[in-house]
């Protein structure tokens, strides 16, 4: 490893928060910015990012085979049409479940490392074996969570897991984020989040219908130039993590009518 | 206290579901993060009050030891108010284990 290869772990602990989701956008919109990136789906159980992408039907290797030395990583790897500067690599097959071994994982990412500036991998959920794989390939990493109680109560388990594994940077993101539920006090505010997990935002992913019609499609929204909201949230994202200071979204102060004032007005602190 | 928490006071409505999820984690977090169950937990409190009152007088109705979190620290938080003797002296007792140790579990069982 001669350059220095961002190799970010993207986990959430909980399942269905919306990891594969962040990875399939992140990598898009990094690629985007003309940034060489690989995104490594580490979770060959129930493998779901090729699908995201819209690259079901063009897996013929994984990283399995590069290791068994039976093809080359460049065959394992499967460019994205739109975006050359993305490629993807499915770790195994679900036939393979006790295959991968975390020094495996460090082989493959170490492979990757000499050909592309980022790395993200996407994690599987649990903190069993396939987190332990993936969290002992990872340099930094992003925990997804949403406002919700078990999803926080999962992410903090992660945190203190990659803590102990020595990962870091760790930074959060917030998905699914609704301000008027938000505003209403009928779900944890970001604050509530960032207090109890402790962790620095990365940033906020409002909940968006585009996200489902884009995993319909297998194209990313930040891979068209539509303006969704969730689209806007995840170029941010992309953004910060080149260390561009973009402002983050304030879900209270979404809105503008006469509802949305009162709103406010009602969770101002009187004492 | 915000302007919707007076309101829902008044209205006799539960409070908004926020504070709750927050609490709620809050609590099983602490626990989470020391993996002390609250049965242990309690068991500890038992003993350092029985350990603390081996040596000083303590109210026992208004001692408390909880876990409490914060930026990812959680601390044992032990408040043990000590009794004073009007005189002002700090109340140490005499030391006869057998009878303090039943008294203190009799007081714990209430």
């Amino acid at each position: 490893m001669t350059k220095s290869t961002r190799i970010i772990l993207i986990c959430s602990g909980k399942g269905g928060v919306g990891k594969t989701t962040l990875t399939a956008n992140l990598g898009i919109a990094l690629a985007k910015r003309g940034v060489n990136t690989a995104v490594l789906d580490a979770d060959f159980g129930l493998r779901n990012l090729d699908l995201l992408l819209g690259l079901e039907n063009r897996i013929v290797y994984t990283a399995q085979e590069v290791l068994d030395e039976s093809c080359r990583l460049e065959q394992a790897l499967v460019k994205h049409k739109q975006e050359p500067n993305l490629s993807l690599l499915p770790a195994g097959n679900p036939r393979m479940l006790d295959w991968l071994t975390p020094d495996d994982m460090q082989r493959i990412v170490a492979l990757l490392s000499e050909q592309f500036d980022y790395v993200l991998i996407d994690c599987p959920a649990g903190v069993e074996d396939g987190f332990k794989n993936a969290v002992a390939a990872a340099k930094e990493a992003i925990v997804v969570t949403n406002p919700e109680v078990s999803a926080v109560r999962d992410a903090d388990r992660v945190i203190g897991l990659l803590n102990t594994h020595g990962v870091q940077p760790v930074q959060l993101v917030l998905n699914r984020v609704r301000p008027k539920m938000m505003a209403s006090q009928e779900m944890l505010s970001v604050d509530d989040v960032t207090d109890i997990l402790a962790l620095p935002l990365l940033g906020l992913v409002l909940e968006d219908e585009q996200v489902i019609v884009s995993t319909n499609r297998g194209e990313p929204l930040t891979l068209s130039s539509n303006n969704s909201p969730a689209a806007r949230c995840y170029s941010n994202i992309a953004g910060r993590l080149q260390g561009e200071q973009i402002p983050m979204i304030d879900p209270s102060k979404e809105g503008s009518g006469v509802r949305a004032k009162i709103r406010r007005l009602m969770q101002t602190k009187i004492f | 206290m915000t302007l919707r928490d007076i309101l829902n006071k008044l209205l006799r409505r539960q409070e908004a579901s926020a504070n709750t999820a927050r609490e709620r984690l809050q609590l099983v977090l602490a626990h989470d993060r020391t993996d002390l169950s609250p049965d242990l937990l309690d068991q500890m409190r038992r003993e350092i009050l029985e350990v603390v009152a081996k040596y000083v007088e303590i109210d026992l109705k208004e001692g408390a030891v909880s876990l409490e979190t914060e930026d990812r620290m959680t601390a044992l938080v032990a408040n043990l108010p000590i009794k004073r003797h009007p005189s002002g002296a700090i109340k140490t007792k005499e030391l006869s284990f057998n009878a303090e140790n039943s008294e203190e579990q009799s007081t714990e069982n209430t």
